[in-house]
């Protein structure tokens, strides 16, 4: 790590660990803990769509359907079949990751708009599953009576315990997913990113590695979806609609794509203003999304962070160090 | 120069009657070679002649329409490129296709590719082997860019370099997938004089490295330098095979692309055409 990203993940990791304590302090700031834990779990589900899209440049629509693969996978059978969440988490990641490669084969080979296609389609499809299989899933009315998690024998609950429990689960996905960006993995989904044909030829496997990193977002999402399974309790399909998969790459794309510290603040900015402002457009949401998907495009097409870093820079007069991997 | 015998090795590449059609366009109508190792093998020819498409057939992005390629004793038309990049054939673009916002150094880095194996695991949990091999990785890059001059330039950004520095950085990706055969398509194309005869030297230094090198090119003073035999297509034919003096001498050559302008500067008419003997060409 440069020491510029090595200061920001020590402050991250700092800033997390008082988070609660700081919040407890007052009434009015305590719920914000609640806010941060589910922007925790989204941001698993961003950090793997960062990969896809910003680093190996495949956009998907379905990041919402993996998400609610995990979620239902561990509803399903902790609360009919009282397994163990964790044993129950681990299942919903490989039948997740199993759904991924199946459908990533064929649709990989699709560019651009047909990918978004093929992959909107496919989150359809599992969304009208969620409705229509009332028998599991408790169809539209939802499913209810989710246990929580035990970790070391010990019940998570409060807020506090969730709250370190999903940023743990985030730190090491952030961790290992920057680890992979800074190897010959990040190095090839870059190249395939700027020229396929020529990554092809250097003797990159194209296909397969945009399928891995395709699998490998899908089993993210689906650990989210997991941890939100038990968080919540209860899961309804509205969770887990296309508008949901549109709110994920929203976040990738304004906190900035080509970078996962990107993908952390767009996800939590997003969460807050979806939480805390956007419930009086209620149905007009998506417009205000759009807006800011517009603004951004038009000036800061590069996302925020990306943005932000070079302002900094500037005032600070350094020089731009080469490019090490981007993240 | 251009006489001395070529070795009779066995072929390093051999393709045999390779057709390309595009709807109805004909690319290559059978063309038919045996490269040996070692070589400097140039392929000339006017513009639409087909040898972009040739190169593509042979590196994999294009399966023949029929024909066979054989690269080290194996049939590989229809194998995808990376598996063919992976059995040692490497490559360059005329159109210039790095990975622009990478920097140098990691652009040659991804030439490294098939060479190394660590995976998302080892790559995401830094296991050792990982960390030996990726320090492997970046030195054997700096090690080609100070073969090729680029080091100085190596945590620039790609797309930043000027063309001529492009067209050498493509060479030294290339090189780094460690290939036993190199294809280079217009190399010298937007290279200044000078430019161009550090090109050769370095196209020298390739070939004393023991690699064979198929060598499309425009720039005649180039080809005749530098080639041990030189392919004509002409209209997606081989028109004429030979040392790079049979080829200037040959009246079909210099009618079809040579043209007058090099029979006037003293490229000479013997009237020895090969088309009696093409039979017996070594091509
Ligand atoms: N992908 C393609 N689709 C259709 N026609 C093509 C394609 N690639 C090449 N051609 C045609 O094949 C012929 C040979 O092209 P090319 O191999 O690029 O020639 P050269 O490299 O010798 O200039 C040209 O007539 C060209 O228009
Ligand atoms: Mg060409």
């Amino acid at each position: 790590m440069s020491s510029r990203e090595k200061t920001a993940f020590v402050g991250l990791t700092v800033f997390l660990a008082v988070f609660p304590w700081v919040s407890a302090l007052s009434r009015s700031f305590s719920h914000y803990v609640d806010v941060m834990i589910f922007a925790g779990i989204f941001s698993l589900v961003t950090i793997g769509l960062s990969l896809l899209m910003g680093f190996a440049g495949q956009i998907s629509l379905a990041q919402a359907a993996f998400f609610g693969i995990g979620a239902y996978g561990s509803g399903i059978l902790t609360g009919h079949f009282h397994w163990n969440p964790w044993a129950a988490m681990l299942a919903g990641v490989c039948v997740a990751a199993a759904v991924a490669w199946v459908v990533g084969v064929p649709a990989l080979r699709l560019k651009g708009h047909y990918l978004a296609m093929a992959t909107l389609g496919f989150g359809v499809i599992v969304h009208i599953v969620m409705n229509e299989e009332v028998d599991w899933t408790g169809g539209p009315s939802g499913l209810g009576g989710i246990p929580g998690i035990r970790l070391a024998g010990r019940k998570i609950s409060g807020d506090a315990a969730w709250f370190y429990l999903v940023w743990a689960f985030v730190l090491a996905a952030f961790l290992f997913s920057r680890h992979v960006l800074h190897s010959r993995v990040g190095r090839a989904l870059r190249a395939i990113h700027d020229d396929e044909k020529a990554a092809e030829a250097m003797g990159v496997p194209v296909s397969s590695l945009k399928v891995q990193v395709f699998v490998y977002s899908a089993v993210l999402a689906a650990v989210a979806g997991s941890l939100y399974a038990h968080y919540v309790s209860f899961l309804s399909p509205g969770s887990f609609d296309l508008m949901w998969s549109i709110r994920f790459v929203l976040m990738v794309v304004f906190g900035g794509m080509q970078s996962l510290w990107g993908a952390l603040v767009g996800t939590v900015l997003l969460t807050f203003v979806g939480n805390e402002w956007l419930q009086v457009f209620a149905d007009f949401e998506i417009l205000v999304y759009g807006g800011i998907l517009l603004v951004m495009a038009l000036f800061v097409p590069q996302g925020l962070v990306v943005w932000m870093d070079a302002f900094f820079r500037r005032r600070s007069r350094l020089q731009p160090t080469p490019s090490d991997g981007g993240s | 120069m251009g006489d001395r015998a070529v070795p009779d090795a066995s072929p390093v590449l051999e393709f045999h009657d390779v057709r390309m059609h595009f709807g109805g366009v004909t690319a290559l109508k059978g063309v038919s070679s045996r490269i040996p190792k070692g070589i400097i093998q140039s392929v000339i020819g006017p513009n639409g002649a087909g040898k972009t498409t040739l190169l593509n057939c042979i590196s994999g992005l294009l399966t023949p329409s029929s024909g066979s390629v054989v690269f080290r004793g194996e049939a590989v038309q229809g194998k995808p490129p990376h598996e063919i990049a992976r059995r040692g054939l490497s490559r360059t673009f005329q159109h210039v296709a790095l990975f622009p916002r990478m920097s140098v150094w990691e652009n040659v880095m991804v030439g490294r590719h098939a060479r190394t194996r660590a995976g998302f695991w080892a790559a995401g949990f830094r296991l050792p082997f990982m960390r030996a091999e990726e320090r492997r990785i970046r030195e054997d890059a700096e090690r080609w860019l100070e073969f090729v001059g680029l080091h100085p330039e190596k945590d620039l950004p790609a797309g930043a370099l000027p063309l001529g520095k492009q067209k050498i950085l493509e060479i030294a990706r290339a090189l780094a997938t460690d290939p036993v055969l190199i294809l280079l398509d217009e190399p010298a194309g937007g290279l200044n004089t000078r430019e161009t005869e550090e090109l050769g030297d370095l196209l020298k230094k390739i070939q004393a490295k023991g690699v064979t090198v198929v060598l499309v090119e425009h720039d005649m003073n180039l080809v005749m330098d530098i080639s041990d035999r030189v392919l004509v297509l002409h209209f997606g034919q081989v028109l004429a095979c030979g040392s790079p003096s049979e080829i200037k001498d040959n009246p079909e050559v210099i009618q079809a692309y040579l043209g007058e302008d090099w029979a006037e500067a003293g490229g000479g008419l013997t009237g020895n055409s090969l088309s009696g003997d093409r039979e017996d060409t070594p091509c």
